[in-house]
Parts: structure tokens; C-alpha cells; sequence
């Protein structure tokens, strides 16, 4: 019906080849599969189905410890689902590969698209069909209607049609918004996987705990991370130099134990040598220029006071951890490897190490068991702790957590439970060697992480433009209209010459339901314009 | 106000229950010709999508049945008529008991599980309700939205209850406003989406002439095309509000929890649903894939949406754990 406008001139073709070459037409093939629709759908609904175990099963990048759980409870099945990467489904390859071939496939569709776009939008809307009453819409336009094409086609340009008049004729193409739109979404989708990328190559992270109070300062290095990840681009020496230290830490709670807010105070140290403070809380992180600091969590750390056997004794700090409790009952140990040094010989002896594990309860029941903390602050302070004396094994040189003891030396019968004890706050407990322990108070703690996504404003730029394109692409609609003037025979006697017949056809180039309606009111606009036009020109004169 | 607005919950229940009882008499009552006779002339001038542009396929009643017929087509008519006004008298009890479930907690209700059912589910009636004024030859759907509503509600009710608890920390920040309503708003949209595209699989293997259990509900349907465009015109609505609203939430999650988006249980489930129904989008604008191919994918995606809902917040524990169901 209609002629796209000429293509470019092919090439000269060259000299016919005997024989296809059978690799190129294989490529050519598959691409063409690749880029199909069809491809494109199956492609998708695979990424979909691919990334349901990354729900289902725990996830290394969003739950680490959840992932050793499943280790411990299927420890058949679990080494076998790591081997397909099933505990990092969204770095894994086959979850990587489906997004790839299905971006291959969408960038191998757009790119073809756009060039056939910038050239609809370069080029003219195509002369009318030689029967416009075939069209889907066609009327015949009343005898006060305008017959210059001219004056249509400025009607339909203040209804910002793109109209070309050729002759009697006015073609007029709306809509281009719809493709525009639909190369705009899919083009920032591919931007929103590069702001990924960037995210993943130049950004790192680091998450810690850190206790109140300036002697427990952290500087921003990768050895004061407890875990941490720097993207290949980045390295350890690239990291800000930043110092934060935990002022205070205000945490409200309702009478039902529901957390109502939470905000750490903070002092930082900029790498430029500036100090000053800050707060942060939940919903509003802490913002360095160089990173941004996120507040996870909270909780306790109790100061510990031991004094060995020979008088000597040590405090130590321990934030203990919470387990998922409300009420935050919290566990941990505290490990005093120095501790029973004999201050004549200067030597330690290897099977005199103390430690403590056990629990602590910010709001310790009044009657025991003293297994649960009943209420998140702290009302009722209690540790409740089993106290060890042998060998801690800290110095095989295997690395162990700092938040429980190593079970192997208790099962070798290296470290021996001495005794068992619920302390209140201020209260000290005489062990059988005539050391002691006592519970001086605690300290809040907050869990953080330092982030640095370099990304991110791009992809947030990226999903402001797909928003755009998608709802242009959604809801723009691609039509044509054209008017054909044909003029009335000048023989036929009347005395304006014979009336000339406008008549008009609209074809929707996409589903269009309200397409009648708007083709009605355009029609009705054309030739109430002749009506006014027509009257503007009598009170001029 | 928490007891009246549990009160107004149960009292929106039964008049689900109500509108259903009538939509089924209407249903069990009327003939096709009933549904062309009580389709007014409004949807025939039908601005958007008109669902009875098209005359409605039905076969010429036989002489002898007239009478008889006419009279139980007036009946169901009558029927469902008041079932659609009861179902407006159901919306606004369910808005009274969101009201007033807001001004007892002094906050939106979106803060649980609970409250976030209760807000989709009056979000699905309301858009319901918006398609019904425009479209009155749909109302035989009613019945499979009122069904819907009474089995979600009363799930809510029975299994979802919580005391009115003032937020948690996490959740305040004015991106709880953004996100969570444009997440129940198009979650509504996707909901009430679902009925038409089941009703259109219907109908459209009754007019492919299947005559087995399913397909023969669909005799007393709409045309099948009408429903597909409605299905259709549901989704496009509601897939870039739950694209901005998914976005939204990478935007919180990047303030709340450091990360733009981390592979959260919810946020993996609103990917897929994302996916899916991208892919319902692409198949439908695709002129070798049949409609009813694409249609299901669109059920298939409300079911990643129920999924999401219910699947991520009872089996799963992630960081959007807010349900207040244990």
C-alpha cells in the first residue's frame, strides 16, 4: 500500500559465490533465531523459572550463615548444589548466561528497530492509498469543510499530527511515540545492566560491628572489615581512609518490645582530617562523600572483668551477638588467653586459659530458667555464663570465630567446663581456683556496612527513562489519517464553480479501540475549522 | 476504632458473600440473551475498549422457550443488579474498616500482612467497581471477583490477624507511602486483571467449541475478545505502577538496607512477576503467539504475585519480614 522511504543504495554486489558458505549462513541463522521474538520469550520466562532457587535456597551473597545451616542440615545434597552454584544462583553461569543471550537478543532487535526508527522519523507520512474508503476509518466530510489542503493540514498540525501535503492530498502519521518509547525502555534496560556492571567492577563493601566508644574506633581499611568484597577494579589501597567511631547508640522500644526507633551518634574522621559528628539511623544512612555507612543492627556488648589467679585482671568487651530474638537475648563468649600468666616466670602455661561462653538477657526474668531476655532494653541485666579453663586453641593457627569457642577442644577434652553462673550487674563470681569474673555493665554495639555502588545513578537515571519509554510505549498509538480533496467540476454550473468533495480515511497502525472516536472528532475538527475559518474571513473583510 | 474497623471487616465479608450468592443466582438464572438484554446502550458508545462493541454471539432463542426465558432473564437480571449494588455496599464497608484501621494506628495501613490483603483486596473491588460503571455487560464477572474477595478476606480474618501496632523502624520513612501503595495498587490491578483473563480461557475454548467442565461455564460469559482486551487493558495499566512501584522500592532498599537491590526473597518473587509479566506484554504484542497462550502467562504471573504475597512471607525469611504471621 504504502513505500517505506529508499533505502540506502546496497553495495555493489559482489561476484555470486559458488558455493554458500555453509559457517556463514549457520550464523546468520542463529542470529536471526536469537533475535526472535519467540527466542526473546523463552529467554525470559527461563530467566524467570532460573531465578526461583535463588529464593528457595539460601544465598551466599544475602545470608551467608543461613547457607552453612543448609550445609550442616544436607550435608549430601548441599556440596552437590553448590557444585551447579545454587548458593549463588545470581552470579552463577547459567543464570548469567540466560541474561546475557537474552540482552544479546533484545540489543540484536533494537539496534535494526532504531535505524528503521530514525528513518520513519525522518522521513515523510506516505502518500494516500488510491481508495481511501477501504480504509478501517473513512468519511466523507461535510460541504462547509475547508477544501484547501493547506488549511487541513493546519488543523491537523496544531493537533500536532506530522502532515505532508502533497497536491490535493493530506497524509498525516501520529504516534511515533510508541516505538520511541519502546527503543527508550528496552535501551535502558541494557543502561540499567551497565550500572550493574560498574556496581559490581568499582564498588566494594565492608561490614562490621562496632562498639561504643573511642577506643573502639575503626578506620575504613579491609583488615577492620569482619566481611568484605571489593570489586576486581578495586583495590584494597583505594579504599577512602575514613575513621567512625560509635558515640551513642538511642534505641526505643514499645511496652510490647516492638522496636519503635533506633539512632547511632557517630564521630568521623575525614581522610582530609576534619572531624565532626554525625547521626544515623534506618531509613537515612550516614552519607561520606567517598561512601555511605548503613546502620543493620544493634545489640550488647558486656565488660567482663577477670582476675586470675594471681591477682591480675583484664576487662574485656565482648559484643555478643543476638540471634533473631525480639527481646534481644544475645550470645557470645569471651576469651582470655593471657589470663593465669605466672608474673614470677613470665611463662604461660598453655592449659590455663580462661574463657566464658554463654548468654546475655537484657531484661533477665525474675525466676529462672534464665534462658530468654523478656524485654529489649535494658531493665534487668544478666549474663549467663559457663566458664572453661584449659586450652583455647587459638594457637593452631586455624581460624575460629571470636563469637563462640572452638567445640573441638572441648570435645578432645582439652578445655574443661569449671562451672555454670547467672550474673546480675556488679556481681562477681569466685571460680574454683580462686579467680573471678565480674559483670561491670555493657556496652551498645551497632552492626554496619560501608557500601560504595558507583552504579547507581546511572541506573536510577536509566529507570526514570524506562518508565518514560514504557508508558509511551504502553499507551502511545501509532495512526495515519489522510484527506484527499477532489475538486468539483468547474462545468457543472453552479456558481462557486462547483463544490470540491473532501473526503477522509484513518488507519490504525497498532490496536487503537478508541481510534474511531478520535478519527470522529479529528473530522469534525477539519470541517468546523472550514465553518470558522469561513467566518473569521467575513468579519475581516 | 481497631474493633470497629474488625467489626466493619467482618460485616464487608458478608456482603461479599451476598453480592456472590447474587451474582450466582443471576449466573444460574440467566440466558445469553439476558446478558445482551441487560447490557444498556452506555457500553455500546464504550469510550476505551469496548467489550460489547462487537454484538454478543447469541444464538437465536427458540420461539417456544420465550416467555419462560424472559422472565428468568428478568429475574437474573434483577439479581445481579443487586449484587453489583451490594458489592458497592461491600467496598464501602472495606474502606471503612482501611479508614478506620489507619486512624487507629495513626499511620497507613500497609504495616503487615493483614492490612496490606486488606488494602489489595479493596483496591481490586474499587477497580472492579470503576470497569463495571464503564462496562455493565461484564457484571457476570462478579461472581468470580466476589468469590475472590470472600476467600481472601476471610484468609486474612482466620490466618492473618494482627493487633494495630505502630511501624517499625524500617518501615518508616516516606517510601513506605511510595512503594507499599503503588505495590498494593497495581498488586489490586493484577488481582482484578486475573479474573477477566480466566474468564476469557473460558470463553474462549466454549466458543472453540470444548464442552467439558470448565468451558461450559463460560455459555453465560462475555465474548471472548472483549475479555482478552479487558485482561489486556488491566495489565498495561498496572505493569508500569508496579514497575515504578518496584523501583521505588530499590530506591528505599538503597537508603534502608545499603543495597539497591540484593536478591531478597520478596525482591527475587517481584523480579520474576516483573519478568513474567513482561513476557505476557512481549507475547501479546506478538502476532504469532495465540491470545490464549499470552492470557496464561498472565495467570501465571498472578500466581508469582500470590506467591510473592503469601509463598515468600509464610516459607521464606528475608528482610521484608513485616507480615506479622509466624
Amino acid at each position: 500500500m504504502t513505500t517505506v522511504a529508499d533505502r540506502p543504495a546496497t553495495p555493489p554486489a559482489q561476484a555470486p559465490r559458488r558455493r554458500p558458505n555453509r559457517l556463514l549462513a549457520l550464523l546468520r541463522n542463529s542470529w536471526r533465531q536469537l533475535t526472535s521474538m519467540r527466542t526473546a520469550l523463552v529467554l525470559l520466562f527461563l530467566l524467570a523459572v532460573a531465578a526461583i532457587p535463588g529464593s528457595v535456597l539460601p544465598q551466599r551473597g544475602v545470608n551467608p550463615e543461613k547457607v552453612d545451616e543448609y550445609f550442616r542440615a544436607h550435608p549430601e545434597l548441599a556440596p552437590q548444589l553448590d557444585r551447579i552454584g545454587a548458593f549463588e544462583v545470581f552470579g552463577s553461569v547459567w543464570f548469567s548466561a540466560i541474561y546475557l543471550l537474552l540482552f544479546t537478543s533484545l540489543v540484536g532487535c533494537i539496534l535494526p528497530r532504531m535505524r528503521d526508527h530514525l528513518r520513519a522519523l525522518r522521513s515523510r507520512p506516505p502518500a494516500a492509498p488510491k481508495r481511501l474508503e477501504r480504509l478501517p476509518q473513512h468519511t466523507v466530510l461535510p460541504a462547509h469543510a475547508p477544501t484547501d489542503p493547506a488549511a487541513i493540514a493546519a488543523v491537523l498540525r496544531r493537533r500536532r499530527w506530522r502532515v505532508e501535503v502533497r497536491g490535493n492530498e493530506v497524509s498525516a502519521e501520529k504516534g511515533y511515540l510508541k516505538e520511541t518509547g519502546n527503543l527508550l525502555f528496552h535501551t535502558s534496560l541494557v543502561a540499567v545492566l551497565i550500572g550493574v556492571a560498574l556496581g559490581s567492577w568499582y564498588g566494594w563493601h565492608g561490614n562490621r560491628l562496632l562498639v561504643a566508644g573511642e577506643e573502639n574506633a575503626f578506620c575504613n581499611t579491609r583488615q577492620q572489615y569482619s566481611e568484605a568484597s571489593l570489586g576486581p577494579q578495586v583495590d584494597s589501597a583505594d579504599l577512602p581512609g575514613f575513621c567512625l567511631s560509635l558515640d551513642g547508640f538511642d534505641a526505643r522500644f514499645l511496652p510490647s518490645g516492638q522496636p519503635e526507633s533506633y539512632r547511632a551518634s557517630v564521630t568521623v574522621d575525614e581522610p582530609d582530617g576534619s572531624r565532626r559528628t554525625a547521626d544515623f539511623s534506618v531509613n537515612s544512612p550516614l552519607r561520606l562523600g567517598s561512601a555511605n555507612v548503613y546502620l543493620l543492627g544493634h545489640g550488647y556488648a558486656p565488660v567482663l572483668k577477670y582476675t586470675d589467679r594471681y591477682g591480675r585482671s583484664q576487662t574485656s568487651t565482648v559484643p555478643f551477638l543476638t540471634s533473631g530474638d525480639a527481646n534481644l537475648t544475645s550470645e557470645g563468649v569471651a576469651a582470655f588467653p593471657d589470663a593465669n600468666v605466672d608474673p614470677k616466670t613470665g611463662q604461660r602455661a598453655a592449659d590455663q586459659q580462661v574463657a566464658f561462653d554463654g548468654i546475655y538477657l537484657p531484661t533477665a526474668p525474675e525466676n529462672p530458667p534464665f534462658t530468654s531476655s523478656t524485654y529489649p532494653t535494658e531493665r534487668n541485666p544478666a549474663v549467663v555464663l559457663r566458664a572453661f579453663r584449659g586450652n583455647l586453641g587459638l594457637d593452631a593457627g586455624i581460624p575460629g570465630s571470636v563469637y563462640e569457642l572452638d567445640q573441638r577442644q572441648v570435645d578432645n577434652g582439652k578445655l574443661k567446663q569449671v562451672g555454670e553462673k547467672k550474673l546480675g550487674l556488679g556481681e562477681k563470681w569466685t571460680l574454683d581456683d580462686g579467680s573471678s569474673l565480674e559483670f561491670l555493665g555493657t556496652k551498645p554495639y551497632i552492626t554496619l556496612s560501608v557500601r560504595y555502588a558507583p552504579g547507581q545513578t546511572l541506573m536510577l537515571g536509566a529507570c526514570v527513562v524506562l518508565l518514560a519509554g514504557l508508558m509511551g510505549s504502553l499507551f502511545a498509538r501509532r495512526r495515519r489519517v489522510w484527506f484527499r480533496v477532489t475538486p468539483g467540476d468547474p462545468d457543472g454550473g453552479s456558481p462557486t464553480g462547483g463544490s470540491s468533495l473532501v473526503e477522509a480515511g484513518g488507519l490504525p497502525r497498532t490496536e487503537h479501540p478508541g481510534f474511531a472516536d478520535e478519527f470522529a472528532q479529528l473530522v469534525a475538527a477539519v470541517g468546523d475549522d472550514g465553518r470558522s475559518d469561513g467566518r473569521a474571513r467575513e468579519g475581516v473583510e | 476504632m481497631s474493633a470497629v474497623s474488625d467489626q466493619l471487616v467482618t460485616f464487608a465479608i458478608l456482603a461479599y458473600l451476598v453480592a456472590m450468592i447474587g451474582h450466582a443466582v443471576e449466573y444460574a438464572l440467566g440466558n445469553v440473551r439476558a446478558v445482551s438484554a441487560a447490557a444498556p446502550a452506555r457500553e455500546l458508545v464504550g469510550a476505551g475498549v469496548g467489550v460489547a462493541g462487537g454484538p454478543v454471539d447469541a444464538p437465536a432463542t427458540p420461539a417456544g422457550g420465550e416467555t419462560r426465558r424472559s422472565r428468568s432473564g428478568q429475574r437474573a437480571r434483577l439479581a445481579g443488579r443487586i449484587a453489583a449494588w451490594v458489592t458497592v455496599l461491600a467496598a464501602a464497608l472495606h474502606l471503612g474498616a482501611l479508614v478506620t484501621r489507619g486512624i487507629a494506628a495513626d499511620r497507613m495501613p500497609w504495616g503487615n500482612m493483614y492490612e496490606f490483603v486488606l488494602t489489595v483486596t479493596w483496591i481490586g473491588t474499587a477497580a472492579w467497581l470503576a470497569v463495571l460503571w464503564k462496562r455493565p455487560a461484564l457484571r457476570r464477572l462478579g461472581l468470580f471477583l466476589t468469590l475472590v474477595m470472600v476467600l481472601l478476606l476471610a484468609f486474612a480474618e482466620l490466618k492473618l490477624y494482627v493487633q494495630v501496632v505502630p511501624l517499625m523502624p524500617a518501615l518508616q520513612s516516606y517510601w513506605f507511602i511510595i512503594h507499599v501503595s503503588t505495590i498494593v495498587f497495581s498488586s489490586g490491578l493484577f488481582l482484578l486483571g486475573v479474573v477477566p483473563a480466566a474468564a476469557f480461557l473460558i470463553r474462549n475454548g466454549y466458543e472453540q467449541g470444548r464442552r467439558s467442565f470448565p468451558y461450559t461455564l463460560g455459555r453465560r460469559l462475555p465474548a471472548a475478545a472483549g475479555l482478552e482486551r479487558l485482561t489486556f487493558a488491566l495489565h498495561a495499566f498496572s505493569f508500569p505502577i508496579f514497575t515504578f512501584a518496584v523501583i521505588a522500592g530499590a530506591i528505599w532498599a538503597e537508603a534502608a538496607w545499603g543495597r539497591a537491590w540484593g536478591w531478597d526473597p520478596k525482591e527475587t518473587w517481584a523480579f520474576i512477576s516483573w519478568v513474567v509479566y513482561a513476557g505476557y506484554l512481549h507475547a501479546r504484542a506478538t502476532p504469532s503467539v495465540k491470545r490464549n497462550v499470552a492470557t496464561w502467562i498472565a495467570v501465571l504471573g498472578f500466581l508469582t504475585v500470590l506467591m510473592n504475597l503469601f509463598g515468600v512471607n509464610f516459607f521464606f525469611t528475608g528482610l521484608h519480614s513485616y507480615a506479622g504471621v509466624e
